[in-house]
């Protein structure tokens, strides 16, 4: 705003009420704006005084439970009499799951954003975007019913069990897997397809030119190209899918198992904080806490996950702009 | 190529085969990419032939208008559907005049510096934390308040000219403590979605509003905001329809799952008008919502259940479909009337 210094006396006192005003209403929007931060702290604030350092006559989880025991104990009874606080079977149930949805789903999203950045017509890309919105809409517990009700009966069954002769059980790591990864797809696939599509026009025609092939183009020229953009794209969804709860608590079950068998029921980070919430523990419970010393251990894998990918991105941005 | 000088018959040969062999390449790789493509509708449409197999036949005009029960049969989404409308309304009315002055702030005040910085920082960390997360966060301040009234819960009478409200606190597993979770999850959407519509705006607008003496709001509030509401209600739209869809969150902070009861005992449109009153008690009943009661209904070891959380499921995809139909109205109409 410009000062009004030279201005008249009465003009002065008129513009400085309009000037309060606008002061006003720029604090006002400032606080709207902090709203997001305060957020943020709030977070933080509450898995930090449950989880980590307690306000005095409290205890936070860990002045209970050693780091050491929460981080390489393999059993996890928090609801037995004989308590054990060993988050291993919770972090490998995870990330199996999002082990499974990342090898079925990164490899099909990525190579959907090469069909639809590098052959498709507009056409094409028309109706494809649109239908890939509408998955990235469905609410993920639907996903859960369709992994319970289909996935497991009509298709890893049939195939594993009857074919190969494995065991699957109801409730498995495998059918939650495969609706992760059908949820990731539509992340992976627009987020690399931007970053294919940035790629200079002349990069592309540098390779034809040499007598490159539509196939050649895209695969050593086009993707190493935009490598760095499709990694963040990666990395997002794979945090996605450690984050993602409800296909999760539905279809892998809840029993912490520290084992690799895709078609055992298995329970993830996610999966325990849901099923502890329905048991209304009492507030201060050791139970209540390690809820907050698991959601913590999720918070930081997926906040560190998202942080290195905007890093990757920003990083991309800077080559081609 | 290794056919360099020589031109022999084995080297030309060499060339035709690797050729016919590229040839199957390109054909290959364009033909996965295509199928990993397409795979995302087939999907779709295993699921909805899935979903509808299963409950088609059991979505009724009663499973609309029942609450929930101990037979199958009889079992509806009443209170679900209502528990949804009074979270998703709240949410909206808290969440846009947040998000759309929070967008006004970093668009059209705060164009740069560390401030800014920060606050772009927090905002993209924040679309990436996991709904539950947020959950945990609206149970510990919402639904507990920290402890702080654990031994003694108060009730807050609020008097306004011809009645009064009460108040729990702490606010516990009402539809406001879900309302006011669920804002703290589409707000991030609501910015980014309504800072997107306001950097459209062109900025010789601004610039023609300053040259008349508009002071810097009045520019915003009379020039800018109109012009960007289409994009910003498209956003906000978006935003709701994905609360709609929330379940995680809404079970941390501890949504009943079987509920024989709308918040504030409105059953239908016409008893708000009947009770009014009603409207000023449902922010602080007890709810269930509508993808709460297709988790339950999917738990239950019955298989009858699975119909009912499949005719459920209809309904959900139903609603979030009224809401992407809008959207895209509100959209299209927006670039239709884009004048510059």
């Amino acid at each position: 705003m410009t000062t009004a210094s030279n201005a008249p006396l009465d003009l002065k006192r008129h513009f400085s009420l309009m000037r309060a005003r606008e002061l006003a209403i720029r604090c006002g929007l400032l606080g709207c704006a902090l709203a997001s931060v305060l957020t943020t702290t709030g977070i933080i604030y509450v898995l930090v005084t449950e989880a980590l350092v307690a306000v005095p006559p409290e205890k936070a989880f860990f002045q209970e439970v050693s780091p050491v025991e929460f981080f390489t104990a393999t059993q996890w009874t928090p609801q037995f009499e004989d308590k054990h606080f060993g988050i291993l079977p919770l972090l490998v149930g995870t990330f199996l799951v999002a082990g499974i949805a990342a090898v079925i789903g990164l490899p099909i999203g990525l190579a959907g954003s090469v069909y639809l950045s590098e052959y498709a017509s507009r056409r094409t890309r028309n109706i494809v975007l649109p239908i890939l919105e509408i998955l990235a809409g469905i609410p993920t517990v639907v996903y859960g019913f369709f992994a319970l009700v289909f996935v497991t009966p009509y298709v890893l069954r049939p195939i594993f069990q009857g074919l190969f002769g494995f065991e699957v059980n109801v409730f498995n790591a495998a059918s939650a897997g495969i609706v992760v990864a059908i949820m990731i797809i539509p992340i992976v696939t627009s987020l690399s397809e931007d970053a294919l599509r940035s790629v200079p026009q002349a990069l592309r025609e540098a390779a034809y030119a040499l007598g490159a092939t539509k196939y050649q183009v895209s695969s050593r020229v086009v993707v190493p190209a935009a490598l760095s953009g499709i990694l963040a794209s990666f990395l997002l969804a794979i945090s996605r899918a450690v984050g993602e709860t409800m296909a999760v608590a539905i279809a892998a079950g809840q029993s912490p198992a520290l084992t690799l068998n895709p078609f055992q029921s298995i329970e993830t980070m996610t999966g325990f904080i849901v099923n502890v919430s329905f048991g209304d523990k009492p507030h201060g419970s050791l139970d209540w806490k390690a809820l907050f010393a698991v959601a913590m251990t999720l918070f930081v894998i997926t906040l560190a996950m998202n942080v290195i990918s905007q890093m990757i991105m920003r990083r991309f941005r800077e080559v081609y702009q | 190529m290794s056919a360099a000088s020589g031109g022999t018959m084995r080297d030309l040969l060499h060339v035709r085969q690797r050729s016919a062999r590229s040839r199957w390449t390109e054909a290959g790789f364009e033909w996965v990419c295509a199928c990993s493509t397409w795979f995302g509708l087939a999907v779709l449409i295993v699921l909805l032939a899935g979903v509808l197999w299963q409950g088609a036949s059991w979505l009724t005009w009663s499973f609309l208008t029942s609450y929930d029960s101990r037979h199958p049969e009889q079992a509806g989404v009443l209170a679900g559907l209502w528990g949804s409308f009074w979270l998703v309304s709240l949410a909206t009315i808290l969440a846009v005049p947040v998000g759309v002055g929070a967008a006004i702030f970093l668009e059209e005040y705060q164009t740069k510096g560390w401030l800014r910085t920060l606050i772009e920082i927090n905002l993209s960390n924040l679309a990436g934390v996991p709904s539950i997360v947020y959950g945990i966060l609206g149970m510990a301040v919402f639904v507990k308040m920290f402890g702080t009234f654990q031994h003694d819960p108060k009730v807050l009478q609020i008097s306004l000219i011809f009645t009064t409200v009460d108040v729990p606190l702490p606010f516990g597993r009402t539809v406001l403590s879900g309302a006011m979770t669920l804002t703290l999850l589409i707000l991030p959407i609501v910015i980014v979605a309504s800072r997107e519509a306001l950097r459209a705006i062109p900025a010789s607008l601004r610039h023609a509003s300053y040259a008349l003496g508009a002071t810097h709001w009045q520019t915003v509030r009379h020039v800018v905001l109109p012009v960007a509401v289409p994009g910003i209600v498209t956003g906000v739209i978006l935003a709701v329809a994905r609360a709609v869809g929330e379940t995680a969150p809404l079970l941390m902070i501890g949504a009943a799952v079987f509920v024989a009861r709308s918040p504030g005992g409105i059953e239908s449109p016409g008893d708000i008008l009947r009770n009014p009153h009603g409207i000023l008690e449902a922010p602080f009943d007890n709810f269930t919502a509508l993808p709460i009661q297709i988790y339950n209904w999917v738990s239950r070891p019955e298989p009858e259940y699975r119909h009912v959380a499949a005719a459920a499921i209809l309904v959900l995809l139903a609603v979030l479909q009224v809401f992407n139909i809008v959207a895209s109205v509100t959209r299209s109409r927006m670039r239709r009337q884009a004048r510059w």
